[in-house]
């Protein structure tokens, strides 16, 4: 392999590609050398996913060539461009939920004996490749349906690699890892890199990109904008390519940042132990002993009008059954919690958004818990506030139509139209929309679970001015997000979870990456390397 | 050990539906007036059968997230084709026998070829289909009548050695012959997988076509053999609507207490004669508890809501409400 290091064996020149009127790839390029791993970075919308689902066969291209090994081909389907040696490894949908690990990472060619799957050998070769891809905790024969997310994405690599493939594409594969699977993925790509493997690779996270790349591609509204060596442009020149405008502060000025400065110069306790000091004296949402199954133990906090509070921790310690639970989905949960100092006990979603409590929760996943995607913009819009615009049940079309266009207009939410189905729109724009149809009911307290995962840098951009603004405007904003970058850049305070427990709060100037890297590993300060982010 | 616990996991439907015909069945034989004997064994064994070939059939149709509401038709179909072509020599009848599978396994492949090139849903391309072939049926057989080779009907629905009753042996057969290959090869995985997620499958380039195709075609297939052991039997093939309608009916149920989920992915065909045998066994209890045959459809109403109702219990234990939905 290493005679193809200089030049590339795989490249597309001229590939096009519409939906209907929309032109997701226009005239792109891409050329892939073995032995290098390959940033494409790019908004959502920017064609990275249709060129990579090109290259994986899913679609096929309008024009345009591609050649592997000097000979021109072209692939039908995913099986195809398996069989020539490119397999991609998706952030969603391709493992099924009912079937096993082995079963999955063998989906489409399992070990044989007589003509019949043969599962002993195919449990041993799943656990050889799990190994290989740095899970040798899940067992091969664990459903998919009952892993955390996180262990499902590492399923999802061991599979691409059980192809044993000459391109490997990771497409936002690392989106819902936890801090230690991402140190020990890039090891793994790194190894796969030395032993002459082309990897090209897509995320929204920077560090990591520069953590691997090697080479980048930049893309933006479906064309190709540059290729570069990784490290020779600047981050600022990376976003500035990606957005096609000058960039600028990332993250909106924190609202109390010159308060909490002053109390925590000295003390930073100071505010927490006597909120009564600095902060108006009951808070909105205040909950003590939360206890829910073995996730949650023994949660206490206060959240303020105007505060933005973080969640931070690796994922899955907890972060997104506190906020089912403050939201009424969890059954059989202990503790109190209390709202404008008065207990409540939240029964369910009906309850947590009545106008006593107020509460919005923007879900994990958008496309199954936010929005019904083959339903309208509109439709979606109307769902969480159909009692505020309708009158003895039956919907005021004036009225929804106002709200709807108001929401549309303040969130600056790009659609052909209100009656386009919801699914049409990009990334970005779905998680808009399922922010703008709490909004529409006014909530004093706002639950985000992870709101930014996989849209791009833009929107995430739009939504933290947004959160900013609600809560300068005395909304009180629960707020998990899996990249610290965020906690760091829009959280007041953030309270780091492990193993369902608060482990440490963190507030003001106290918010670095390395506390919160630190804590969120239960770790003193000092074990964490501050260049790379990575625990030793 | 965690293999066993696993094992149990992906059983659980299945053994629920085992334990079920056991402790139906038991009761029966406790409660059965004369003496026991292999031909009671038989009788309940014929009876059984028949039900648990239309729902393995159901059952594979079911794994891929379908349904074959035509299933009975085609039974009625075989029937009627049956007492027509199953007669004559050794030769003929054998030859009568491969024409019957055929055609049977013709009428699965027609529901596939519709429902994946035609794109059109499950539910209604088989009332449509299902319609056709009762039409055909009645075609065949506008009165009931004709015969069956019954030497081999006898040889059928008789015993093996004096105790086994042949019918069983058959159906092990057919589990032996049908399912075990197709739930080990890699087109009943791609069927399983087509069932749970079939975008997932798409993407990890599974054989998303011709595993449905392959469900379709052996459930035709099955319910073919269905239709032959009806033949023989009843001696007669009958284009009876009434009886298609519960056939087709009953394998649903008998599906759905064996455990296999009507979402798609989750189940197996093992569960689905299971509970065929339970749901037989409710007329055999009503029997021999001298129950008047009129209550019959009431009772088999009342243990399929408590089958699904046990099989449901599992909800309360959920603490996480969002899971409901999954």
């Amino acid at each position: 392999m290493q005679q193809h290091g200089e030049q590339p064996f795989f490249q597309m020149s001229g590939v096009s590609k519409s939906y209907g009127g929309a032109v997701a790839l226009d005239r792109a390029e891409l050329a892939v050398r073995s032995g290098r791993i390959h940033a494409i970075l790019g908004e959502n919308g920017a064609g990275k996913s249709t060129l990579l689902k090109v290259m994986s066969g899913v679609v096929q291209p309008d024009e345009g060539t591609m050649q592997l090994d000097g000979r021109q081909v072209s692939f039908a389907s995913p099986a195809e461009a398996n069989a020539a040696g490119i397999v991609c490894v998706y952030q969603e949908l391709s493992l099924i939920p009912d079937l096993s690990v082995a079963d999955n990472i063998f989906a489409s060619n399992p070990p044989r004996r007589f003509g019949m799957i043969d599962r002993r050998a195919q449990r041993r070769q799943a656990e050889a490749v799990l190994a290989r891809a740095g899970a040798a905790d899940i067992n091969p024969l664990a459903k998919v349906r009952d892993l955390p997310l996180s262990r499902q994405q590492m399923v999802e690599l061991a599979k691409g690699l059980a192809h044993e493939p000459r391109i490997l594409i990771l497409d936002e594969a690392t989106s819902a890892l936890t801090a230690a699977d991402v140190a020990r993925v890039i090891d793994v790509l790194k190894r796969l890199r030395a032993e002459g493997l082309a990897l090209l690779f897509i995320s929204h996270r920077m560090h990591e990109v520069k953590a691997l790349a090697d080479e980048c591609t930049v893309y933006r509204n479906g064309r190709h904008v540059m290729s570069f060596e990784a490290g020779t442009r600047s981050d600022t020149e990376v976003i500035e390519m990606m957005i096609g405008r000058k960039y600028q502060h990332a993250f909106p000025a924190k609202q109390s940042a010159a308060r909490s400065a002053d109390n925590l110069a000295d003390n930073p306790a100071a505010a927490l132990a006597d909120p009564s000091a600095s902060r108006p004296a009951t808070p909105v949402l205040a909950c003590r002993d939360l206890a829910w199954n073995d996730t949650l133990q023994g949660i206490g906090f206060s959240l303020q009008r105007g505060e933005i509070l973080g969640l931070g921790g690796l994922d899955g310690q907890g972060q997104r059954e506190l906020l089912l639970a403050l939201f009424g989905v969890l059954r059989g949960c202990a503790g109190t919690i209390e709202i404008d100092g008065k207990a409540v006990s939240i029964s369910s979603p009906v309850a947590a958004r009545a106008n006593r409590i107020g509460m919005a929760l923007i879900p994990e996943d958008r496309k199954t818990e936010g929005l019904m995607l083959p339903m309208s913009v509109r439709e979606n819009l109307s769902f969480a506030a159909l009692d505020r615009m309708s009158s003895a049940g039956i919907i005021d079309r004036d009225r929804q139509q106002r709200l709807v266009e108001r929401m549309m207009e303040l969130l600056a939410i790009k659609s052909f139209s209100v009656d386009a189905p919801v699914g049409s729109l990009s990334g970005g724009n779905q998680q808009k929309v399922v922010i703008a149809k709490w909004l529409i009911r006014q909530p004093r307290i706002l639950l985000l679970s992870d709101p930014t995962r996989g849209i791009d840098v833009g929107t995430k951009q739009e939504i933290y001015q947004l959160l900013r603004r609600l809560a300068d405007e005395g909304a009180a904003i629960l707020f998990y997000s899996t990249d610290y970058d965020e906690l760091i850049g829009c959280c007041d305070r953030v309270l780091v979870l492990y193993e369902g427990k608060i482990k440490k709060e963190l507030a003001g100037p106290e918010i670095t990456e390395q506390n919160l890297i630190a804590s969120a590993l239960d770790l003193p300060v000092g074990q964490v390397s501050p260049s790379t982010g990575v625990a030793l | 050990m965690s293999g066993l616990r696993y094992w149990y996991a992906e059983n659980r439907g299945t053994t629920f539906a085992f334990c079920l015909f056991v402790l139906m069945f038991a009761i029966y034989l406790f409660n059965y007036p004369s003496s026991l004997s292999a031909n009671v064994f038989q009788t309940a064994a014929n009876k059984a059968v028949l039900l648990a070939l239309v729902s393995m059939a159901q059952a594979l149709v079911v794994l891929t997230a379908g349904i074959d509401l035509s299933i009975g038709m085609t039974l009625v179909l075989t029937n009627c084709l049956g007492s027509w072509i199953v007669t004559g020599d050794g030769l003929h009848s054998a030859l009568g026998i491969v024409g019957v599978l055929v055609a049977g396994a013709l009428c699965g492949a027609l529901n596939g070829i519709i429902i994946i090139y035609g794109r059109l849903q499950p539910i209604v391309t088989t009332i449509a289909t299902g319609a056709v072939f009762y039409g055909l049926a009645l075609l065949l057989r506008p009165v009931p009548g004709g015969s069956i080779n019954e030497d081999l009907a006898d040889a059928l629905t008789g015993k093996v050695a004096g105790v086994v009753p042949a019918s069983l042996l058959i159906l092990l057969a057919a589990v032996l012959i049908v399912w075990v290959p197709f739930k080990r090869s890699t087109i009943g995985r791609a069927a399983y997988a087509t069932g749970s997620s079939e975008a997932a499958a798409f993407l990890s380039g599974m054989p998303i076509r011709r595993a449905k195709f392959a469900s379709y075609m052996l459930a035709g297939l099955l319910a073919a053999l269905g239709g032959l052991f009806l033949t023989f039997f009843t001696d007669t093939g009958e284009a009876s609507l009434g009886s298609a309608n519960s056939y087709t009916l009953f394998s649903i149920a008998a599906v759905v207490i064996g455990g296999v989920s009507l979402l798609g992915g989750k189940g197996s065909a093992i569960g689905a004669i299971f509970g065929a045998f339970a749901f037989r066994s409710i007329g055999d209890l009503l029997f021999v508890f001298n129950v008047d045959a009129l209550w019959q459809p009431l009772f088999q109403g009342v243990i399929l809501l408590l089958a699904v109702a046990i099989g449901a219990c599992g909800l309360f234990r959920v603490r996480n409400r969002l899971e409901w939905f999954q």
